[in-house]
């Protein structure tokens, strides 16, 4: 295998509940002095080991609540694993969830520089970006009315286009592909490809076997929160879905 | 399985431990765009959402100050001249640093969802709280200097002393607001708690009345008050025309820079769990 991209090692999440909603500081002080606070722990990740190659395409599968997109966003920075380790070379571009921040009071435009700030770029950057990130996402006539004139799928649209404007060394999506009209998909579907090809590290949450087979070398099954299986795209579906 | 690429430095390593001070202000500093619009975001809907606009803020500080100059003026009448000046200047300190640190905590509160979706320099809710109460005191000296003018009280040359004593107070305030808006994330009644204690704080500091006011045994407390010497630092130069002396200077230094790093270092050993929680 070549260089890697996104390296795992032993990573494990824990989420921790308490056991009863404690929402002040008072009650909470109370409870500490009483030696009365009590957790419910629930690990997401046990343990995880992978490595991704650069350039490497890999998918991951598993149920509802096996831990898919907390481990997406282990790799995204968002939430630091509990224990283990987690390395990425490059940037990354997370389409975890579209348009976040977006405010639907402010026009397309301005949402525009609001997302891509807070994906790290710019105000010069996004500025210079914008007529090509207004007509990917096909908005032209819309783009100084407000967010909330807009449909759900003319938001994701917009989200979409400015997450994938610039090719990212390392693409994060988690189940979403489903974006817009079938036209839209046809076109975030070229789009992903073309970075692929350009050798952009791809991890990929989707429930799509056929574009798992499409697109992956390598798929990885998570079950609770363990890596069930992991290999060749076949093999690992074909076990999937027996 | 290769090594290869271990040699080179990872973008993103979770095991490099926790930003010191310096690193996550550098991180600010590359989303400092975005800090831009978070700011201008935050005046501009506060602006939106009174009809008054701009004016009510140039405006809200002269209606306190009139309510205390019509209380009080008559009483501070031989130890405050210009009784106007002197509240004015204090009530523009004060609002600083109440609104600064009352808003960081709502606005961590908003943006903790975010938090939970992306990665963000998680100070960054709280440093744009601190941006946004620097554009209202910029704004808030115009209708002092109007005060100024109106009541002839000299202006003095010692202004210069000013743009430092709002360094430290921003720093002071930016230690308070990251150590708040920390325990605002776990404890939802923080921030009534907070208002409070922020309104007993603000009767037993001269901001409204001239220390001698104080009984005698007290005054010697006032040092062990942050707000109180960030608060000479800022209104001597104004008011009295002279430069504070060096211990109001070295106190004021003193708690600016202890804030900040306390308030730096609970923000921090909280800072991995924002996205966890909220
Ligand atoms: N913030 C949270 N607090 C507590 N439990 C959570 C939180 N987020 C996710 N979980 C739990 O962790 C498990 C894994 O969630 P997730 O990673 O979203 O799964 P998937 O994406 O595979 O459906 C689920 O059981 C979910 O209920
Ligand atoms: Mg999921």
């Amino acid at each position: 295998m070549n260089e890697p991209a996104v390296k795992l090692e032993r990573v494990s999440v824990r989420y921790r509940v308490p056991h009863e909603r404690i929402p002040s500081l008072k009650e909470y002080a109370i409870r500490w002095v009483r030696r009365r606070l009590r957790y419910a722990d629930f690990w997401a990740l046990h343990d995880i080991d992978l490595e991704v190659g650069r350039g490497e395409v890999f998918g991951i599968l598993g149920a509802n609540g096996a831990g898919k997109s907390t481990l997406l966003k282990v790799v995204a920075r968002v939430l630091r694993p509990t224990s283990g380790r987690v390395r990425v070379w490059g940037r990354v571009a997370p389409l975890l969830e579209l348009g976040a921040g977006f405010d639907f009071e402010l026009s397309g435009r301005e949402n525009i520089f609001l997302n891509g700030t807070i994906l790290g770029f710019t105000k010069a950057d996004v500025a210079s970006r914008l007529d090509r990130i207004v007509e990917f996402a096909d908005l032209r006539e819309f783009i100084d009315a407000p967010l909330r004139t807009y449909s759900s799928g003319m938001v994701a649209r917009l989200g979409f286009a400015i997450a994938t404007d610039v090719e990212p060394e390392v693409l994060i999506v988690d189940e979403i592909l489903a974006v817009g009209d079938a036209g839209f998909q046809k076109k975030s579907a070229e789009r992903i490809r073309a970075f692929r090809e350009n050798g952009t590290t791809i991890l990929l949450v989707t429930h799509d076997a056929a574009a798992l087979k499409a697109m992956c070398s390598r798929v990885m099954w998570l079950k609770r929160g363990e890596v069930e299986a992991v290999g060749p795209v076949d093999e690992v579906l074909a076990r999937y879905q027996a | 399985m290769s090594e290869a690429g271990s040699l080179q430095a990872a973008t993103y390593d979770s095991a490099a431990r926790r930003a010191p001070l310096v690193r996550e202000l550098v991180e600010v500093v590359r989303y400092r765009d975005l800090l831009g619009l978070l700011i201008s975001n935050i005046t501009k809907s506060r602006y939106k959402r009174s009809a008054l606009g701009v004016v009510w803020t140039l405006l809200n500080p002269l209606l306190n100050m009139a309510v205390l100059t019509f209380a009080f003026s008559h009483m501070f009448r031989f130890s405050l001249v210009h009784y106007p000046v002197y509240v004015l200047s204090g009530l523009i300190l004060w609002n600083f640093f109440t609104q600064t640190t009352t808003y960081a905590m709502s606005t961590l509160v908003w943006g903790g969802g975010l938090l939970k979706r992306i990665y963000l320099p998680r100070s960054i809710f709280a440093v744009a709280s601190i941006g946004n109460g620097l554009v209202n005191l910029l704004l808030s000296l115009i209708p002092l200097l109007a005060i100024i003018l109106i009541v002839g009280h000299p202006v003095h040359l010692t202004w210069w002393f000013v743009p430092l004593a709002v360094l430290l107070l921003a720093m002071f305030s930016l230690g308070v607001a990251l150590l708040m808006s920390a325990l605002a994330v776990f404890f939802a009644d923080v921030v009534e708690m907070y208002a409070v204690f922020v309104q007993v704080w603000f009767f037993l500091t001269p901001v409204m009345y001239p220390k001698e006011m104080l009984p005698a045994r007290f005054v010697w407390y006032l040092n062990l008050n942050p707000v109180y010497n960030l608060l000479e630092l800022f209104r001597v130069p104004i008011y009295n025309g002279t430069i504070p002396g060096p211990h109001t200077i070295i106190a004021a230094v003193a708690s600016a820079v202890v804030s900040l790093l306390l308030g730096w270092w609970a923000f921090a050993s909280k800072a991995d769990e924002l996205a966890y929680r909220v």
